[in-house]
């Protein structure tokens, strides 16, 4: 029964959905405000309906009813609890329902918190949001059904995928999809504006949150699934630029570009119609995304199962979006008033070359992901597009991105002063030239590219915390007014702080990775021993281990350190036995200089099995930066001015966030 | 329409673009993990192979020139082979071509055992044991099947096992315009 009361919810929640995006929409057109009001309850009940669909299905897949397609295919009776729940969304119908929740979560806050929103605006942004919901909420009726039914009745069910068992893989979707999501928020409230004719300061101030929301957790779904990728995969790598790893990191550029965009609206009033456009595209690419990995038009290691009929009503549903709101740009935007003026030095203009940077990296990271696609189209030739690609175009345009990022928090609204900014970011330049050098003297035969991420790396750091200093007037004020300045300063400054750090941390652990990693494989029996740099490694034998519904192989290696024990690593091959299928459990010891990371594979002899050792420097900076990333999201969210309700806002003279 | 008006509708028509793209990259008969084989347009590799039967003649490329004919890769092992096996009788009998099997990485009993219950569909068959004349031909998995023209150039490579759709859509057409 809990299924068809699911299968009701979710039909009442589409019925609704249709009211939600027409009569608010007329009621703001005409003035009728009972249909406008409307929006706000409907909103709510949105969430109730869709809610309780959401909870029927993981009700299913906890309880293990195998009449249920879903659960069948996806979950076995003796899968543990936690992976019986993350199956839920472990597979294309649950996804696509846990798509459609976060939709209406978004909506149901923003008829919460929306309250000092001007009620049009409201009314027509929410009928957007619930435009969108109707369109999720039919492909998933009409092609997904996540409810559909199996007779007869099967006594077992298949298991999810064990690569997807994994706690980073319970956490990684809805992030993601949080981000995703959240774009769709910022989609509604321009397509909103663009139907009033009227964005300004009040308008950046509003969609501000949403945004910063939106970029939080979709940095932070990206890494985990960078991490998941990386201890659980088993080939010692976190990006291969796969379409689909691509389809979340376009909407992740175009997301960072908005934000500081937005920002130039919000001070200055200026840059409306590209930053209407930037809040079109970053939805616009989340919908790419979900096109790309439902549809089966390109083959990616992370691509669902494969349906050209899915995929024809989701490109259905992303021309019309986009086709309606580009539309609708083409018509409005020339008619948006152009703001404040700027001079070509200031933080405007550094602003606007930052978009154009990360505009272009978008732009080469969608030729190298379509490229394939159109080549099979127009020649039927296939192809695929790799890492070479991606260093050779995206790269150079993010190089003097990040050199640009220390420059321009140090210039000053309408205009700036270049020289002054470069002349306190002398010694910032001089310890990264001297860390490049450094690099480059202790590298033996690494990429050239090494001492130069390097450098940027340290160069964004060091520029980054001048500017910190700068704020607080560091060794130009007493300590007293130093510390009551630190602790007065914007949220929202801390949290470019924080990002910003965060990069530039992520950038060295990047580039370490990427230049030092070095790797032996080996047939290993009983007593082998493998020396990789200082590090001597021992293989000490294999045990047999019973997990809930896996066999593995666990071995033990014994790790010296210059003669001396530093640790001992169990690298675990499992064998599920419902899915015939076995994963690597990757074996890691992190330290600040990096991990080192041994994985078993297949027995190679009667005694001997196929040992892999990496060696990853600086590997776990990269995590650091995108925990210190998403942190500064948070610390920039929790900023009062742009909390949704805040009645009484600071006094523009006093404005000074990021 | 002004210039500048027609840079504010730039992001529609780059979509008009993409929607094209991506509404012919979902046609059904286009499948992504397609790989073409290299192999088509050129000459068969040379190969020389033991027969089942150790009285029958050996399966050489030499076997090949002259007419027609179908390469299909099987095993023992490998349960979409029994499936396609009834198609390949059919497609001997239907269109008169020399079938030729490759037993891939098979025990000899095993096959004869196969072959004995089966039936055999092929003309020949040619024993590759350690897999060696598999990869010259670039073949992923069994079963495979390709077709030759009389002159011994690969003209058709099929990585998956028959049905009888794929040998009305794809082989059928084929063999009819080899045979004229």
């Amino acid at each position: 029964m809990i299924a068809e009361f699911g299968q009701y919810a979710l039909i009442l929640a589409f019925t609704l959905s249709l009211a939600q995006s027409v009569l608010p929409m007329i009621g703001a057109q005409r003035g009728i405000r009972p249909w406008m009001a409307f929006a706000r309850p409907g909103a709510f009940a949105q969430l109730g309906f869709v809610g309780f669909a959401f909870l029927a299905l993981v009700a299913c897949f906890v309880r293990s009813d195998f009449s249920v397609a879903a659960v069948y295919h996806y979950s076995h009776s003796q899968q543990p609890l936690i992976y019986k729940i993350a199956a839920t969304w472990g597979n294309h119908e649950g996804s696509l329902l846990l798509w459609v929740l976060i939709l209406a979560v978004f909506g149901a806050l923003v008829a919460l918190f929306g309250e000092n929103l001007p009620p049009r605006l409201k009314a027509r942004a929410l009928s957007v949001q619930g435009m969108i919901s109707f369109a999720f909420l039919a492909f998933m009726l009409f092609t997904s059904n996540p409810f559909d039914r199996l007779s007869p009745v099967p006594f077992e069910g298949e298991e999810l995928n064990p690569l997807l068992q994994d706690p980073g893989l319970a956490l990684h979707p809805p992030m993601l999809y949080l981000g995703y999501v959240g774009f769709s928020m910022t989609f509604s409230f321009a397509v909103a504006a663009l139907i009033e004719g009227r964005v300004d300061s009040a308008w950046a101030r509003w969609v501000r949150p949403w945004t910063l929301l939106a970029w939080t957790t979709l940095t932070a779904g990206i890494f985990l699934g960078a991490h998941w990728a990386y201890y659980e995969l088993g080939w010692g790598g976190w990006w291969t630029w796969d379409p689909v790893e691509n389809a979340s990191f376009m909407p992740w550029l175009i997301g960072t570009a908005l934000l500081h965009c937005q920002t130039v609206v919000e001070k200055r009033d200026a840059l409306k119609a590209w930053t209407i456009l930037l809040a079109i595209i970053a939805f616009g690419f989340s919908l790419l995304g979900t096109f790309l990995v439902r549809s089966g038009v390109i083959t990616s290691v992370h691509a669902f199962a494969q349906d050209p009929a899915r995929g024809l009503f989701i490109l259905v549903i992303l021309a019309a979006a986009l086709g309606g709101s580009f539309a609708l740009f083409a018509w409005r935007a020339p008619s948006l008033n152009p703001g404040g003026l700027f001079a070509p030095i200031s933080r405007e203009s550094a602003l606007v070359l930052n978009n154009l940077f990360l505009a272009a990296g978008t732009g080469a990271v969608l030729i190298g992901t379509l490229y394939p696609l159109a080549l099979s189209v127009i020649t039927g030739g296939s192809v695929s597009v790799g890492a070479p690609w991606y260093i050779a175009t995206f790269v150079p345009l993010m190089v003097p991105m990040v050199l640009l990022m220390a420059i321009g928090p140090l210039l000053g609204w309408k205009r700036g002063d270049l020289p002054g900014a470069l002349q306190r970011l002398a010694v910032a330049g001089a310890l990264a030239l001297l860390a490049a050098g450094y690099t480059f003297s202790r590298e033996t035969g690494g990429s050239v590219l090494a001492p130069l991420g390097v450098a940027l790396g340290v160069w964004l750091f060091l520029g980054t915390l001048v500017e910190w200093t700068e704020r607080v007037k560091l060794f130009r004020a007493k300590p007293r007014e130093n510390w009551n300045r630190a602790r007065h300063l914007p949220r929202a400054a801390y949290g470019m702080t924080f990002a910003h750090l965060g990069l530039a941390i992520a950038i060295v652990g990047m580039t370490g990775s990427s230049a030092w990693k070095s790797e032996s494989v080996k047939a290993m029996q009983f007593g082998d021993t493998v020396t990789m740099g200082d590090f001597t490694y021992r293989f000490d034998g294999i045990a047999a281990v019973k997990g809930v519904n896996y066999l593995a192989e666990r071995a033990t290696l014994s790790v010296t350190r210059d003669g001396k024990p530093y640790t001992v690593l169990h690298p675990e091959r499992r064998r599920y036995a419902v899915q015939a299928m076995s994963t690597s459990e990757a074996a890691i010891e992190s330290s600040g200089r990096g991990d080192i990371y041994a994985v078993i594979g297949d027995r190679a002899g009667p005694r001997s099995w196929t040992v892999r050792i990496y060696h990853q420097p600086l590997v776990p900076w990269i995590w650091l930066g995108g925990l210190l990333m998403a942190l500064g999201g948070v610390v920039s969210l929790s900023d009062r001015r742009y909390r949704v309700g805040v009645p009484n806002r600071l006094p523009i003279g006093q404005v000074t966030g990021a | 329409m002004s210039l500048r008006r027609l840079l504010y509708a730039l992001p529609i028509l780059l979509l008009a673009l993409f929607a094209w793209l991506a509404w012919r990259g979902l046609a059904p008969d286009r499948d992504p993990a397609a790989l073409a084989s290299a192999l088509i347009g050129k000459p068969v590799p040379q190969f020389e192979l033991p027969p089942l039967d150790p009285a029958a003649e050996k399966l050489a490329t030499k076997d090949l020139a002259g007419h027609v004919t179908v390469i299909n890769f099987f095993a023992s092992w490998c349960a979409p082979c029994k499936a396609e096996h009834p198609l390949l009788f059919q497609i001997g009998k239907d269109y008169g071509v020399a079938v030729y099997g490759i037993a891939l990485q098979d025990q000899t009993a095993d096959t004869r055992r196969y072959i004995r219950e089966m039936g055999s569909p092929y003309t020949k068959i040619g024993l590759d044991q350690n897999g060696r004349v598999a990869i010259d031909f670039g073949v992923a998995g069994v079963p495979e099947t390709f077709v030759l023209d009389r002159n011994g150039v690969v003209r058709y490579r099929l990585s998956q096992p028959l049905s009888a759709g794929l040998i009305a859509g794809e082989i059928d057409p084929l063999l009819r315009r080899l045979a004229e």
